[in-house]
This record gives C-alpha cells, structure tokens and sequence, in this order.
C-alpha cells in the first residue's frame, strides 16, 4: 500500500500524524491489550474473603515492599481432572464443529461463487442475515426443536417411528448442531471472498488441459482457497472454544467446556484468580489459531 | 431441465437449515397454547403480554440506548484506525495496532469479558473510576469490541477508494482536513453506514461480555432474554424473537434495495457516458 504522495499531506501530518495514530492506539492498548495483564496478575494471586475477592501482591506492610506471586492456582487447575477434561472437551467440540460447517458451507460458498452476478448479492444477504438478528435467539430455536417433547420427537412419536422420545436435548450432539447453525454465516463469508477473487481462466485451462472436474479442484480451487478455509475456520473455532451460551443452553451435565467452567468459577463461586488463570490458559491454546488468523487478516487487508 | 450441481443442492439445504428453525419460531409465537410445542390455535396473546411485560421494555430502551452510543464510538474510532492503517504507511507501533483490530474478531467473549471487569474494578482502586459498573462500562466494553469490525469493514472500502480523487482536491488547494471531510468522507460513506448498523447489532446482542461488566444497574435486553430462556422455551420470548427477526430483515431489504437503485443509476450513467463519447 503506498503512502499518500502529496507533499502537502506530509507536510502537514508531520506534526499531528502522532496525535491521529494515538487516539486509536491509546483506547486500544487501554481497553485490549492492558486487561490481559491485569488477569494474568490476578491469576498469580490468591483468593480471598475480600472485595475484591482476592489477595494484593505487592504490599508495603513493615515499610517493606514484598511481592507474593503464587502459581497455586495454575498447580491447581493442573491438578484437578474436571479443569484438564472441559479443555480437552472444549477442543473437541470445536474441532468437530468447525469441521461440519467447513463441509457445509465451502459448497454454499462455491455455488454462491458460481451464482449469476445479480443473484450473488441476494445470496450473500440471506446468508448472512441470520447473524444479524439475535444469536441468543437462534439458540433459542433449537430448544423447542431439540425437547424431548419437541418438533422433532412429536413428529416421530406422531408418525409412529418411535415408541418413546429421542434424547437430543442436553447432548454434545446439540451443542455441536447449536455451534454449527450459529457460526455458519462466518464461515461461508470468507470463503465466498476469496473464491469470487478465483480466476475463472485458470480452471478452464485446467479443464482445456485435459484435467478432470475433481482432479482441477483438488489442484487448482483447494489449494488457491487455502487462505479462506483458514480465516472461516479460525473465525468458527477460536469462538468455540471459549463459548457459553450454547453449552450452558444446549449442553447437558456431561457437556464439559471450559468457557462455561469459567464462568462458573467467577460467578457462582466468585473464584476471581482462578477464573483468571482459566482464562490465561485458554488464551495460550488459543495463542497458535489467533496468529495463523491475523496473518491472514493482515495479508487481506495490504491487498 | 439441467440437472443442479452438488454445490447448488447443498446451498439450498444450507439456506433452509439457516431458515428453518427461525421459521418454526415465529410460527409458534402465534400459538394460543403456553406449551410452545403444542399448536392449540392462532393467538396474538404473547404479544399483548410482552408490550405489558415493563422488565423486557425497560431492557430494550437500555439495549438500543448503548447500542446507538457504542455504534457511533466505534465509528469514529474504527474509522481513524482503519484510516491510520491504510494512509499513513508505516509508523511505529503499526503492527501493534493491526494485531488489536484483527485480535478481538475472534477473541472468545468470556475472556473479552472478564479482562475488562478486572480491568475496571482496578481502576476503580487506583483512581476511584468508574465508581460503580453499569450503562458506562457496557458502552466502553463495547465500543471497543465494535470498533475493530468497524476498522475492518471500513479499511477494505478505503482501500478500494481511487488515491487520485484526494490527491486531487489537494493539489488544487484544499487543506487535508477539508478534503477528508469534503472527498474521503462521502465517498467511504456507505462502508461507515454497514460498519454503524454492524455495530449497532453487535451490540444489542452481546449478552457475555455485558454480563461481567455491567452492575446491578444497568440489564439489557438479552440478560432478560438469557435468564427467561434458561429455565425453558416461553412463547414471549417466541413473540420478541419474531419481532427482532421481522427488523432485521426489513433493514436487510432496504439496504439491499438501495444498493441496487446506486447501482442501476452507476450504470446509467456509464451507458450515457459511454454514448456521448
């Protein structure tokens, strides 16, 4: 991207081009970036009857200044096999999801690519307006679907398929479908981005070339789509892993995810620090996909 | 008739599954029965009950309220940033700026959430603000989330801006302040409109991280929602859903109708251009 090449704006920004840069940086780095500090700070403390609920870690008691760091807390989350399993589960489950809406939407994506020019707008709106409405909502839906006396389950018992209703309510089996229906748009979006960017010749050089339909897309269009299957797929499991509304809605007791252990840790039993070491263990898993997601993002947006 | 693809049969079924269950929703907001699966009649009894219902109304006026400030913060923020990326070229501290604007597009909500109620309650110690957590720090909360989809959807239409028109309002004399507001600004106009409405949609549905940062005062729309929805399916919130679903997509159609009437003029103008020439 060059820089603006007037002289006169250069000249100009010279002296105020700071204070326009800081204004962004400064809320950011305020709003973003200084919270995680200060969670990893209150996940090296320890809790306390208090308000706020934990000890402080510097302490100028005595007049001398002693600094108490604990790792007690992430010992402990090492310790317990509930903590260690709503990771592993909170993986799993996204893993699975973010795999099924891959499956979904790429076709959706390819057929909207492919659409006639006046239809590809409608298609990318309708695609996109269920995110727009309420995603609490859209979660919501599933409730009534999935019940044992739900849409379903009446409709099977009513046709007589089954004698007694289903269990789909309360199952990894709904938090996946919940995941998969709510993140979906997301996927779909950049995926059609960049395949509506394909060039249409290099297929039909493939196919002039002799190549068969499967074979031009398994070595032209898969591989020149490689950055849209990483940015929707990042887009669907970083979120996943860390939800709540659709375990705590959707999941059952054995629906173990850990941003819903989370949450429990902080507002049922108001264990600020080790909410806070939860957390800054999630965001080192999540550390690898967050990368690979914005050198993506960054690469589309010098484009 | 041409046999469709394999690509063209799964959009479909992707679209109805999209639909579908938003489709059974409204249908059974209209059900006379209390059990939402039972079709006992049509009844527009739920919606009588929800516009009486002064908890979920107050909650809306304090959902639309943040939403609408927040929407406009993140406007001008995200707008400064996205320009700052695009204009500026390098500068220390770019690669800073772009990681916390591409950062809290994926960034699980309930760590969003809790780093910023820490973040509050120790300024709170340090400085004696915010005293106490409410309207303000959803609004801050949000704003900041909000701006980097702003930065994002405003960035990729500044990009696609032609440089020339800018240089040339300058060359011409214009002092630089004057050509963004006179040139850059009408012509990003629609991407600052999408990044508004984004925002402001963004915002009325966030239930996790207004959840941590809000304070006995302040509830919002989907906090009512969530602790209805929580103890099983009620037709109110069936009623409320139809009604959010009917906004939105009567937003949607609008925007997309005059898309297409900018278009069709664009095209007009290309043709008669091309006429005269």
């Amino acid at each position: 991207m060059p820089a603006l090449t007037s002289q006169r704006l250069r000249r100009w920004l010279k002296p105020r081009r700071g204070w326009v840069i800081a204004v962004p940086l400064l809320w950011l780095t305020l709003f973003f970036l200084l919270p995680f500090g200060i969670v990893l700070k209150i996940s090296l403390s320890e809790a306390a009857i208090a308000i706020p609920p934990y000890s402080a870690m510097l302490d100028f008691g005595a007049e001398t200044l002693s600094l108490v760091v604990t790792f007690g807390n992430y010992l402990f989350l090492m310790s317990d096999s509930l903590y260690v399993s709503a990771y592993w589960g909170s993986l799993k489950i996204a893993f699975v999801s973010t795999l099924a809406c891959l499956l979904i939407g790429y076709p959706m994506a390819y057929a909207m690519a492919r659409a006639p020019a006046h239809w590809q707008l409608v298609l990318l709106l309708l695609v996109m307006l269920p995110s727009w409405t309420s995603f609490l909502i859209r979660v919501y839906a599933w409730m009534g679907i999935l019940s044992n006396n739900g849409l379903i389950n009446n409709t099977l018992l009513w046709l007589g398929l089954i004698d007694s209703p289903i269990r789909m309510m309360n199952t990894n089996f709904a938090v996946i479908l919940g995941i998969v229906y709510a993140y979906l748009p997301f996927m779909v979006l950049p995926l059609y981005a960049n395949l509506t960017r394909l060039d249409g010749s290099l297929l039909e050089a493939a196919s002039d070339l002799g190549s068969r339909s499967i074979n031009t897309f398994l070595k032209v269009t898969l591989p020149l789509s490689k950055g849209g299957i990483i940015a929707g797929s990042m887009l669907v499991f970083i979120p996943a892993v860390g939800e709540y509304v659709i375990p705590e809605l959707l999941g059952g007791p054995d629906t173990l995810m850990i941003g819903k252990v989370l949450w429990e840790e902080f507002f049922n039993n108001r264990d600020w620090p080790v909410a806070s070491a939860l957390a800054m263990v999630m965001l080192g898993l999540l550390l690898i996909p967050i990368a690979l997601f914005h050198r993506y993002q960054s690469r589309e947006l010098k484009e | 008739m041409r046999k469709p693809s394999f690509t063209t049969v799964m959009l479909i079924l992707g679209l109805v599954f999209l639909y579908l269950p938003m489709l059974i929703l409204v249908f059974y907001s209209f059900n006379a029965s209390r059990l939402v699966t039972v079709w006992a009649g049509f009844s527009g009894r739920w919606y009588i009950e929800l516009f009486r219902d002064q908890q979920i109304l107050s909650a809306v006026w304090t959902s639309l309220r943040i939403a609408f400030f927040s929407a406009s913060m993140a406007v001008c923020l995200g707008t400064l940033a996205a320009f700052v990326m695009v204009r500026f070229g390098r500068f220390r501290g770019k690669t800073a700026l772009s990681s916390m604007v591409t950062a809290p597009l994926v960034m699980p909500e309930v760590i969003t959430g809790l780093s910023l109620l820490l973040l509050f309650v120790h300024m709170a110690q340090l400085i004696g603000w915010p005293a106490d957590r409410g309207m303000v720090t959803i609004w801050i909360a949000h704003t900041t989330f909000c701006s980097a989809y702003v930065a994002v959807v405003v960035s990729s239409r500044l990009r696609e801006v032609d440089l020339s028109l800018e240089e040339a309002a300058m060359d011409l004399g214009a002092p630089p302040v004057k050509t963004f507001f006179q040139i850059t600004l009408p012509v990003i106009a629609p991407a600052l409109a999408a990044g508004w409405l984004l925002a402001f949609t963004l915002s009325l549905d966030d239930l996790v991280i207004a959840s941590f940062v809000s304070g006995p005062g302040a509830t919002t729309l989907p906090m009512v929602v969530f602790s209805s929805v929580r103890l099983g399916v009620s037709p109110k919130i069936n009623a409320l859903a139809t009604l959010i679903i009917l906004a939105v997509s009567l937003a949607t159609f609008l925007a997309w109708y005059f898309m297409r009437r900018s278009e069709a003029k664009r095209r007009q103008a290309m043709r008669m251009q091309a006429q005269e020439a």
